[in-house]
């Protein structure tokens, strides 16, 4: 999966370390680092943690397999 | 302007011409769409190339996340070298030309080269701005250099600063201003983030400049400083800038020069005499527009909410038929920079502040929330993790509050207005 | 009631079975004075930035010692005084601002963790487990009393450290301590005197439980907190722990009973549930939106705030209407529509700013596993009544009970 987080609107509420705890995390009081290629296996987990931000931060996909590296 | 467009091209396959991309496809656009890139990767994302990439956190791939069926046909590894408006045309690298009715140009910035190209070209010398810059500097990162030294007093050259402290690698930073980040944060803010920097472990010399390198087989293994100082070293990180990628749109008769592409109010590039470039648009770091926050001062903003929201109101107005119904980019410039175990944020643009006032927290406490002001208006606030603060100091500025803004508030601190 | 303000109507519970019509009446002014002084924000927008502005404060609990006089010196001059001050130092984070709240709400995330939270996943499955098995041969039951209420209490006392067999004394305390968050009955002096009684009698028991948490730590929140080396005062530590159990008896019940209500109602939503558990997480955002457990908290203003057209001045009580805010239809196409796969559901069912639910992470575990399994496991299952009847508070409101007919128990 492709993960990217807005962290100008990221607040550190932290619900998603408690969503998907190995691929986002803390370092300090707010600031957010977060695994930007997680395994397709973390789907579930990703997914709670878009669901739980309360300010919406997060966005996930799936990778895109149709089309190739370059044209 | 009125036939809806069939053939969208994007220049510029980052984080703004992606953004377009998805909001051209979301606002139902169903025709052709081609994202053309100089680099061979998918659209990825920067920030995190500076801090977790080079730490070696998570994964280094930062490709960024699109709907699946987006519908975009990607021309990666190719340059677009050449605009030709009369003929509705973008020309590639390799020759081939790709019309379009509606364009965007979002071809962004890179690194400022070091000024001396031997010097520069030498091993152990390295900037840092694409996803293979990152890889090559976090791979010599990784190897553990006895120093790094860092040249530059912006953010990314913190950031690094930061990263190499957490990989507990020796780190000089050379600033040649007496005060850094001072541009972005005003002194205050900058001094105290020079502090947190030299407190973990950072060896920052201020007013500092590089006289030259050293090699030995094409190697770097020192510089001296201006000031005769020799310090070895063998890894050096040249962050010193950018440069607006525009040389390709030289002869198309648009406005552009080092300051950026300019554009009206709606995203559309302007011709040099100042009329609109029919359906050509920009967004991004290479984009010039009237900031409305500023009187309508031209600004070029180098910021990743920015890429994402002229990235969204160029795709909105590209389908917008006329200007009537078109939207103003009207953006209020913010960003975030991590470092130290401390997160900055700023809304707003505090250059050219003449006033600054500690609204929460404390400078002492480096937990913090502080207003800028100028001529007795709000123009921009930074936090020091209390980020929760911000967005009603976000409103204050949009509402060019009265300094400083807000008054008889919690956890506040006797407001005394000062220098930035 | 033709003559009360609309936030008093709101407050009847003659309305609590279906405020909504009510709250959209009060959004047609998104930031309304009641005829006492108090300004109601009930639109997204204003809700949304009140809830971040700093010259909003949460230490807005009136203040005890604006007893009437008794006319015994003693008691007016030593003894109430006294006791206002006890009950002043043990103020509850929730009712602070920063920075003692930063500090004291930092010091219970520490022991917060993901991984305890977490780990409370596998005790939640067994707990539900074991009251949906109970409820094998019933044709009918109350989820409420059999459910919803035994369910997060369990599981509160566990992560808390309080032993099981202590639980039931917590039941009527939790009830009382909760009118807190009620501001026509905390400001009452009967409400207040029974909250006094209740708290002296629960800060007792706590303090006997810290002491033996001091002697023999065990691995639960309350053990942490009371050895914490640079941990808060007794005074804080009491309220801290009073304030996580009576959140964590009076909020998630209402989740969970709302949840099994709202797909009930709403059978698609059920059976969809049934046959892709994977949808909980965002079912479950929706009906924090759609139904949430908390519908207002209580803040006063600290300065003039100019907002939406108007100004709430210093010092004036505001409301903030959570649940209106979130079918505000400005910010929620179609918002009286239960839509799991509604986008960008920015709801504020768990508050927001700083005073953001701590309980948040494990409320969302909880409600997760009790609805997939009752919706699971639970066969033919259909409501007795409806509206059920409701608990009084209008804050935390939420089904006083709600009566199923069952045919069955899966296993």
């Amino acid at each position: 999966m492709k993960v990217v987080v807005d962290l100008n609107r990221c607040q550190a509420y932290a619900q998603c370390l408690y969503a998907a705890p190995g691929h986002f995390a803390l370092h300090g009081k707010e600031a957010l680092v977060y695994d930007p290629s997680p395994d397709e296996a973390a789907r579930g987990e990703i997914e709670r943690a878009v669901h739980a931000c309360p300010v919406r931060a997060i966005t996930a996909y799936s990778d895109d397999t149709t089309a190739g590296e370059a044209a | 302007m009125t036939t809806a467009p069939e053939r969208i091209v994007v220049v510029g396959a980052s984080l703004a011409g992606l953004t377009a991309a998805q909001h051209l496809r979301a606002r139902g656009y169903a025709g052709a769409l081609t994202l053309v890139g100089d680099e061979p990767h998918r659209p990825y994302d920067r920030p995190p190339l500076s801090k977790q990439v080079l730490r070696g956190l998570f994964s280094a791939d930062t490709t960024l996340p699109h709907p699946p069926d987006l519908g975009v046909e990607f021309r990666l590894g190719q340059p677009a070298t050449r605009l030709d408006l009369s003929e509705r045309a973008v020309e590639l690298g390799d020759g081939s030309r790709l019309p379009y009715d509606r364009l965007l140009i979002a071809t962004g910035t890179r690194a400022r080269p070091w000024p001396d190209p031997e010097e520069a070209a030498l091993a152990g010398v390295f900037t840092l701005r694409g996803r293979d810059d990152a890889q090559r500097l976090g791979a010599r990162l990784q190897a553990r250099p006895d120093r790094v030294v860092l040249v530059g007093g912006g953010f990314i050259g913190f950031e690094v600063a930061s990263t190499c402290r957490d990989l507990d690698i020796p780190v000089t930073l050379l600033v040649r201003d007496a005060v850094p980040l001072a541009a972005a944060l005003g002194p205050r803010l900058g001094g105290l983030i020079g502090d947190v920097a030299r407190e973990k472990g950072v060896d920052l010399r201020l007013e500092s400049e590089i006289e030259r390198m050293e090699a030995r087989d094409g190697h770097l293994v020192a510089v001296t400083l201006k000031d005769g100082t020799r310090i070895e070293s063998d890894c050096l990180v040249a962050a010193i800038g950018t440069l607006r990628n525009v040389e390709w749109l030289a002869g198309s008769g648009l406005e552009a020069d080092a300051g950026g592409l300019r554009c009206d109010a709606f995203c559309r590039a302007l011709h040099e005499d100042g009329g609109v470039a029919e359906g050509v648009f920009a967004a991004g770091d290479v984009a010039r527009w009237p900031n409305p926050h500023d009187d309508d001062a031209l600004v070029a903003v180098e910021h990743w909410g920015n890429a994402r929201a002229q990235g969204e109101t160029a795709a909105a107005n590209m389908l917008a038929g006329d200007a009537s119904a078109m939207r103003r980019h009207d953006h209020l410039p913010d960003f975030w920079s991590q470092q130290f175990g401390l997160t900055i944020k700023l809304v707003g643009l505090a250059e050219g502040a003449d006033s600054f006032a500690v609204m929460h927290g404390s400078l002492e406490e480096r937990c913090l929330l502080a207003a800028y002001g100028r001529d007795g208006r709000t123009i921009a606030a930074a936090s020091i993790d209390s980020a929760r603060w911000l967005p009603a100091y976000k409103a204050a500025i949009r509402e060019r509050a009265p300094f400083p803004p807000i008054a008889d508030a919690v956890d506040q601190p006797r407001l005394r207005v000062q220098e930035p | 009631m033709s003559g009360s303000t609309l936030f008093e109507q709101i407050l009847d519970p003659a309305h609590r079975a279906n405020p909504y019509p009510l709250y959209a009446e009060m959004r047609r002014v998104p930031v309304a004075r009641q005829a006492d002084g108090t300004y109601v924000v009930s639109t997204h927008t204003e809700l949304a930035r009140l809830i971040s502005d700093p010259r909003i404060s949460s230490d807005d609990l009136p203040d005890p010692q604006k007893f009437r006089w008794t006319g015994h010196p003693v008691t007016d001059l030593l003894v109430r005084p006294v006791r206002a001050e006890i009950r002043k130092r043990h103020r509850p984070f929730i009712f602070r601002d920063p920075p003692d709240h930063d500090r004291l709400r930092g010091q219970v995330m520490r022991c917060f963790t993901p991984e305890r939270v977490r780990g409370m996943r596998g005790k939640t499955q067994k707990i539900t487990d074991d009251l949906i098995g109970k409820m094998r041969g019933k044709t009918r039951i109350d989820l409420v009393d059999d459910f919803s209420y035994p369910l997060p209490v369990t599981v509160i006392c566990e992560l808390l450290g309080v032993p099981p067999e202590d639980e039931a004394q917590f039941h009527g305390w939790a009830t009382q301590l909760a009118t807190a968050l009620e501001p026509n009955q905390r400001g009452d002096e009967e409400t207040q005197a029974k909250n006094e009684v209740c708290f002296n009698e629960i800060a007792d028991y706590l303090q006997g439980l810290i002491k033996e948490k001091r002697k023999d730590p065990q691995q639960d929140i309350l053990s942490d907190l009371a050895n914490d080396g640079d941990g808060m005062n007794d005074f804080d530590l009491i309220a801290t722990a009073v304030l996580l159990l009576v959140a964590g008896h009076e909020t998630t019940v209402n989740l969970i009973t709302n949840g099994m209500l709202t797909l009930l109602r709403f059978p698609e939503h059920g059976a969809r549930l049934r046959a892709e558990p994977d949808l909980a997480p965002r079912l479950i955002e929706e009906l924090l939106r759609y139904e949430p457990p908390v519908h207002y908290r209580t803040r006063l203003a600290l300065a003039d705030i100019p907002v939406a057209g108007i100004t709430i001045p210093k010092d004036a009580p505001v409301i903030f209407l959570l649940a209106a805010a979130n079918r505000d239809p400005t910010r929620f196409p179609d918002p009286d529509r239960f839509d799991p796969d509604r986008p960008d559901n920015r709801h504020l069912g768990f508050g927001g700013g700083l005073h953001y639910c701590v309980g948040a992470p494990l409320a969302r575990i909880e409600a997760e596993v009790a609805l997939v399994s009752l919706v699971r496991r639970l066969k033919g299952v259909s409501l007795i009544e409806d509206p059920p009847p409701y608990r009084p508070g209008a804050s935390l409101r939420g089904p006083r009970h709600l009566r199923l007919a069952l045919e069955g128990v899966a296993e």
